[in-house]
């Protein structure tokens, strides 16, 4: 089965088949939401009332669209500033990890290789309820102690912020570390035979080097701060960001303004994918 | 090298790796199992013991759903292999250049897309109103609206569709590496579509096929939105047990039990998958 060994026409026809129905299976829901963003009708599924811009631009209920809904427009503010966090300090993060795996040699490195790499196989909402408990003990022994309250500790933005951060880091470091190995370190030495300090060639050759792929990884932590769901449900507080607010939305039925909100969805997480892609190559 | 300069350097960077694995991953799972093993025996008052597993063992509802959760997430990454490796094998071998790359990033994309965009999508397609059912009437297959959604099929229709990149991108990747030459030296010697399959293609690519089974079970095990949303009413997920004592009963000495044992079976299933393909977790995942 490869290009040079010829095989029977039904079989080759019937394998395309197979594989253009696989794509069709692929698009069929992103196409289907995307579409209802601009039914005619107040609620998002069939028979097709004809075309609007209502769920973008409406201003009057039942149809305001959502540039004009401020919960959501809310929800993905916060969203903003959830993303911005996690993907600041995952990326800090993850690059002293990958300096660390790939610079260093020390007693227990696999070890903590391995526990690195454990966050990929936590599911993500036992993480949420571990950081949970463990947050409120310290926040309910705290406040026994000192008498004082420790609001950061109960549900809400910093924690889903930690827990966020808690396995982003890990995607973070595996990109940074992917291209810190490709670094040919004659070009530090070569900084300081030419006299510049440990810290200064680092920052000059090596940091410039790596500086695509942490914006990569700070691309992918961003989208995958904003995707998750999981974590972000048992750790969120009385902001709820995007993902969260749309699930609520949906549970309790609503107008094709969440397909709207979808749609832009779907168009920046294609664009952000992308850009991540071109950065790591 | 191993001046005082360079020591203080690696300290520095061993500090976020440590502070991070410690207070976000180890001590936090720590607590929940030292929560987990807490009997409530009065108002604040709590005795050590294994009453919260026992509730587990005892109560049948609690132990169907979580054998049901184990096989339908069994089910799903078989599900999600089958389906995915032809398409993996004729992307990694069956197309070149401009093609190959559209097609791989057409595989990305929705995977890009947040989980719960992808389900609400599905519940659009398949729900009484929804497109599937109004097409079949349209086509006169049937006479009035049918429900698809709220059944285990749409449960195992959006889990596939959930995880098929995790399954479709390793493989793919591992695939590439194979070289054609080893296909056609499988043909010289007389090998058939089956045998070279067999013996050439699919050990060439355990090791994508494990890290993909690997994470689409475990993106089906914890899945919370694509059971509660396309399932119904009795169609029960582990996790929405947990997220049920956690969150609507305030019981988490439970919860933390039922945490618990759902990384146990995790681990578990991790653990045997790799051990009976001869993989390690630092090959398959750490890449």
């Amino acid at each position: 089965m490869i290009t040079t060994i010829p095989q029977s026409a039904p079989f080759k026809w019937s394998y395309r088949l197979y594989v253009t129905l696989f794509f069709l299976y692929l698009a069929l829901p992103l196409v289907t939401v995307c579409v209802f963003a601009f039914n005619d009708s107040v609620f998002p599924s069939l028979p097709w009332d004809g075309f609007t811009w209502d769920w973008f631009f409406g201003t009057e209920a039942p149809r305001i669209g959502v540039f004009h809904e401020r919960p959501i427009l809310r929800a993905i503010v916060t969203s903003g500033v959830v993303a911005f966090w996690v993907s600041g300090l995952s990326v800090i993060v993850g690059t002293c990890n990958a300096f660390l795996f790939v610079r260093h040699d020390f007693a227990g490195k696999n070890f903590l290789y391995i526990l690195m790499l454990l966050p990929l196989i936590i599911p993500g909402i036992i993480l949420g309820i571990s950081i949970l408990v463990f947050s409120s003990s310290i926040a309910n022994a705290l406040e026994e102690a000192t008498g004082l309250w420790f609001d950061g500790l109960r549900p809400g933005l910093l924690l889903v912020i930690l827990g966020q951060f808690s396995f982003i880091t890990t995607f973070a470091t595996l990109v940074i570390s992917a291209r810190l190995q490709k670094f040919d370190t004659s070009l530090e030495e070569a900084a300081l035979n030419l006299g510049a300090t440990k810290w200064g060639a680092i920052r000059q050759v090596t940091l410039p080097f790596l500086f695509p792929a942490m914006l990569a990884a700070a691309v992918v932590a961003v989208l995958m701060s904003f995707e998750n769901f999981n974590t972000t449900l048992m750790l969120v507080g009385s902001d709820a960001p995007l993902t969260v607010t749309m699930f609520d939305r949906l549970k309790l039925g609503s107008t094709p303004v969440l397909n709207a909100v979808s749609l832009l969805l779907i168009i920046v997480s294609a664009l952000l994918g992308l850009l991540s892609l071109v950065l790591k190559r | 090298m191993t001046s005082d300069k360079s020591k203080l350097g690696f300290i520095l960077l061993l500090a976020p790796l440590l502070i991070w694995l410690i207070t976000l991953i180890v001590l936090p799972h720590v607590g929940m199992f030292l929560v987990s093993l807490r009997e409530k025996t009065g108002i604040r008052e709590y005795e050590t013991s294994f009453a919260n597993y026992a509730v587990f063992f005892n109560e049948p509802l609690y132990w169907n759903t979580f054998a049901r959760t184990a096989y339908m997430s069994i089910a799903a990454t078989a599900l999600t292999l089958l389906i995915g490796f032809p398409v993996a094998y004729y992307i990694a071998k069956l197309t070149r250049g401009r093609t190959k790359t559209t097609l791989f990033l057409m595989c990305l994309i929705p995977f890009w897309v947040s989980e719960l965009v992808r389900t609400f999508g599905w519940m659009i397609l398949l729900r009484e109103t929804g497109v599937l059912s109004s097409f079949l009437q349209y086509l006169g297959v049937v006479s009035g609206p049918v429900e698809f959604l709220y059944n285990d099929a749409a449960i195992m229709t959006g889990l596939v569709y959930t995880s098929m990149l995790f399954m479709v991108v390793p493989l793919v990747t591992t695939l590439d590496s194979l070289d054609d030459s080893l296909i056609e030296a499988g043909y010289d010697l007389g090998g058939t579509n089956w045998s070279i399959l067999r013996e050439i293609i699919i050990p060439h690519a355990m090791p994508g096929i494990v890290s993909g089974c690997i994470v689409v079970f475990m993106l089906s095990l914890g899945n919370y939105l694509t059971p509660i949303l396309l399932g119904g009413k009795d169609s029960l997920w582990f996790t929405g047990l947990i997220y049920n004592q956690f969150i609507t009963r305030f019981n988490w000495e439970l919860g933390s039990a039922f945490g618990f044992l759902l990384l146990g079976l995790s681990s578990l299933i991790v653990f045997l998958a790799l051990k009976l393909s001869g993989q390690s977790l630092g090959k398959t995942m750490g890449r």
